[in-house]
């Protein structure tokens, strides 16, 4: 599709796209690594929040302050910054998920070199009014935080508005999301991952322009395409930094036709309030939004939430695409995949540990797999 | 001959520390309680090593500390097996091994003791790492029985005021939680009892671990893991200040007496993390076979760490905040000033850090600390890779080389 050629720069080439923002508009840019990162904030105050995913080629650096036993993830996107692929970032917020991140930011404020460090303690339990409580202080504390580096003053109108934007952003990824669970195949798994991706780092007014761009092409084109006959599968897990998968999936006959990821469906999932305090809304859509398994809500919650997902969305299969050395996630897997067995719901764990190796085994066991379905 | 043997022996003899068969009975007496409890009408809560207890004992209920049995599954060797089972059932061999031998052993009951006794309900502080979360559900699940999870935001910096306001906030929750499970009123004057009495044991227990700043110290590191049940699984009671303050005494006679640990003290060190508990006497073992001995370490002092915040007159408020400040929940600068205090008041010459694949909060960022304890305090540092549960992640020659190496440097 054409009209993704645009995503493909801030994906591909980060630092170009960046620097010459920054050049022209003078921003200010934020890294964050967790899909929890109250990002709204950030955008309020004028900086562009990105994201940092896993993607190096190799972790020298990363590797000397950690152990071989961390995650992917973390070591590279520490990999990065420490070879100052990072640079145009102004300063980096690590907002609290699990134990490796957590580490990961005192690494980073110790070792990137960068000139700013946020660290907004989210709670980890989000059931209860004084976990709300703490949860919109921190967002509080956030705000003034981010005023104090920038030594400027995010106002009321200005969150408005940034909530107002992340509203249609995330209205527009659901839509999407949607064409691609009726038609299978109208936009290719790749595609959606790279839109995803993307809708971490763009300029979020372009951002949103451009998806409207995509939706226009899809209604023209969405009929046409789904006459294929795909095994409907679903994702899970946390980020998934192999968009080879999605190529291997679909050439064994089956498309991605939703997910439980961090970088999918758990990022656009829950509107804000626009009516309301905006702190304390923002705060209150982290709080009530499907949660990802560093977080604690109710021992059940997250399998009772796959099973009934999967039964809305026709799933035939799902994949767990696991980051090896990821706890939360391999703490869920033995539960989730009971309550999909339950629903009758066939599954395959992938572990993945080094994104940057080729797909080749995996492709051979998702084929294996399809074809069982 | 037989005049050299019985030498030997009685050298032997005047090394051990006599306080040991004490220990030993009044742990057996603990667990044996424990799986009697809902004989004697008790209800009996998992609780995390790090968590607040002491509102459980003022409830009357009996608390079990699934790291203190995985301690022992370690210690006993059973933990590779546990954790295979666990690995059947769909759990990664990468996770925390004491979570895996815990969950295996809920199922087949095995271990030294044949399983836990089934919880009433459970409480769960996430002040040493986010997996007991995940343990603690998983268990939540399996026994069908409600959780408590009191949320420790993690101190990247100072204590924020609305972290302060959160766990303060949260120990009234707990309470309320208690009262609702255990289907009583919350004992306030048994509870300051208790309080105090936790105040008194970790200050005894500190004192005890104080001894070993005396060059030759009278006891090591390994000692402490051992003497350390009590103070985890126990405080709050009587029985502890009782058995911290005879160790205490018989620390203060070894030092008159010049008995110490390692017989030949020539090198003092300093242990980081979790130990490995399959492997404390042969660990122990090498290094005094070097003439060292590990004199202190960060991981016996995390529960007597905090005892500074706790006030006697707030102790509900004050409590809540000295948990949530204890040395796995604090960034890895604050880590490395407790490191240099440690080594400062020790007297140590070195540093031997145990990287741990089971505990990543207490592991991640050890290679920066290693670095500014080379630097900063200008102490040689060694790195073991290992586990603390799981013997199959242990490469003895591995190691051997890596110590004898190290030891090296002191030569």
């Amino acid at each position: 599709m054409k009209q993704l050629q645009i995503f493909e720069q801030v994906i591909d080439r980060p630092s170009e796209y960046c620097w010459l923002l920054k050049t022209q508009t003078h921003r200010k840019i934020i890294g964050y690594l967790c899909s929890y990162t109250p990002e709204e904030i950030i955008h309020a105050s004028g900086a562009l929040p990105f994201r940092i995913f896993g993607h190096a080629d190799s972790t020298i650096r990363a590797d000397a302050h950690l152990q071989a036993y961390c995650c992917s993830l973390a070591r590279m996107a520490l990999e990065q910054v420490l070879s100052r692929g990072l640079d145009f970032l102004d300063g980096t917020v690590f907002s609290h998920t699990c134990d490796t991140m957590q580490r990961l930011s005192d690494i980073w404020r110790l070792n990137s070199g960068l000139a700013l460090h946020f660290d907004v303690v989210l709670p980890s339990k989000l059931n209860s009014e004084s976990a709300f409580r703490y949860l919109v202080d921190v967002c509080y504390q956030f705000k003034k935080d981010l005023e104090a580096a920038f030594r400027l003053k995010i106002t009321d109108e200005q969150l408005s508005e940034s909530i107002h934007l992340y509203n249609l952003i995330r209205q527009g990824l659901q839509e999407l999301y949607h064409v691609r669970s009726q038609h299978p195949g109208a936009i290719s798994g790749k595609e959606m991952d790279l839109i995803m991706r993307a809708a971490m780092r763009m300029d979020r007014e372009e951002f949103y322009q451009r998806i409207m761009d995509v939706m226009d092409h899809l209604k023209r084109e969405a009929s046409m395409k789904c006459a294929q006959n795909f095994k409907r599968l679903i994702l899970v897990g946390g980020v998934c930094d192999q968009p080879n998968l999605y190529g291997a999936v679909e050439q064994a006959g089956a498309a991605v036709v939703w997910d439980d990821l961090c970088v999918g469906s758990r990022y656009f999932q829950g509107l804000i309030d626009e009516n309301a305090d905006p702190i304390e809304a923002i705060a209150k859509r982290y709080f009530e939004r499907v949660i990802c398994p560093a977080k604690y809500r109710d021992p059940n919650f997250r399998g009772e939430y796959l099973a009934r997902i999967a039964r809305e969305k026709n799933i035939h299969g799902a994949i767990f695409v696991m980051l090896k050395f990821c706890d939360p996630h391999a703490f869920d897997y033995p539960f989730l995949k009971d309550h999909l067995d339950q629903v009758g719901i066939p599954s395959l764990r992938l572990e993945i540990e080094d994104p940057q190796l080729a797909i080749g085994q995996l492709q051979t066991r998702i084929e294996a797999f399809v074809e069982m379905l | 001959m037989a005049n050299q043997r019985a030498e030997d022996h009685a050298a032997q003899e005047r090394l051990k520390i006599k306080s040991t068969g004490l220990m030993k009975k009044i742990m057996k007496r603990y667990y044996f309680q424990a799986k009697m409890a809902h004989w004697l009408r008790k209800k009996v809560a998992w609780i995390t090593s790090g968590g607040p207890v002491e509102p459980l004992l003022a409830m009357n209920v009996i608390p079990i500390y699934p790291e203190n049995h995985g301690a022992m599954i370690g210690a006993t060797k059973m933990g590779g097996a546990l954790c295979e089972t666990s690995e059947a059932m769909g759990y990664s061999r990468d996770l925390c091994s004491y979570a895996r031998a815990d969950i295996a052993c809920s199922i087949v009951k095995g271990g030294p003791i044949g399983g836990l006794p089934r919880p009433d309900f459970l409480v769960c502080c996430n002040n040493i790492c986010g997996t007991v979360i995940k343990w603690y559900e998983i268990q939540a699940r399996f026994y069908q029985v409600p959780l408590f999870i009191f949320d420790t935001p993690f101190n990247h910096a100072e204590m924020s005021p609305a972290a302060k306001r959160y766990v303060q906030r949260q120990m009234q929750e707990y309470i309320e939680f208690l009262e609702r499970v255990c289907r009583k009123k919350f004992n306030e004057a048994k509870f300051q009892e208790v309080g105090l009495r936790s105040i008194q044991a970790q200050r005894l227990w500190q004192q005890v671990l104080d001894c070993c700043a005396h060059q030759p110290a009278p006891m090591s590191a390994f000692d402490a893991f051992f003497h350390l049940a009590l103070i985890v699984t126990l405080r709050g009671t009587k029985v502890v200040i009782d058995y911290y303050s005879q160790l205490l005494d018989e620390m203060r006679q070894r030092i008159e007496q010049n008995i110490s640990a390692v017989p030949n003290e020539k090198v003092r060190l300093l242990w980081d993390n979790i130990p490995i508990w399959y492997r404390t006497r042969w660990l122990s073992d090498k290094f005094s076979q070097h003439n060292a001995c590990l004199v202190a370490d960060t991981y016996t002092s995390a529960w007597s760490g905090v005892v500074h915040l706790i006030d006697e007159n707030h102790l509900l408020d004050s409590m809540a905040v000295a948990y949530s400040s204890i040395h796995l929940n604090v960034s890895i600068d604050q880590m490395f000033q407790k490191i240099a205090a440690l080594a400062q008041k020790y007297h140590v010459d070195g540093v031997v850090m145990h990287s741990n694949r089971s505990c990543k909060p207490y592991s991640f960022g050890q290679y920066d600390l290693q670095n500014m304890i080379t630097q900063r305090l200008n102490l040689p540092v060694l790195i073991i890779e290992a586990d603390m549960a799981d013997e199959r992640n242990f490469s003895e020659s591995q190691i051997e080389t890596r110590i004898d190496a190290f030891m090296e440097i002191f030569e």
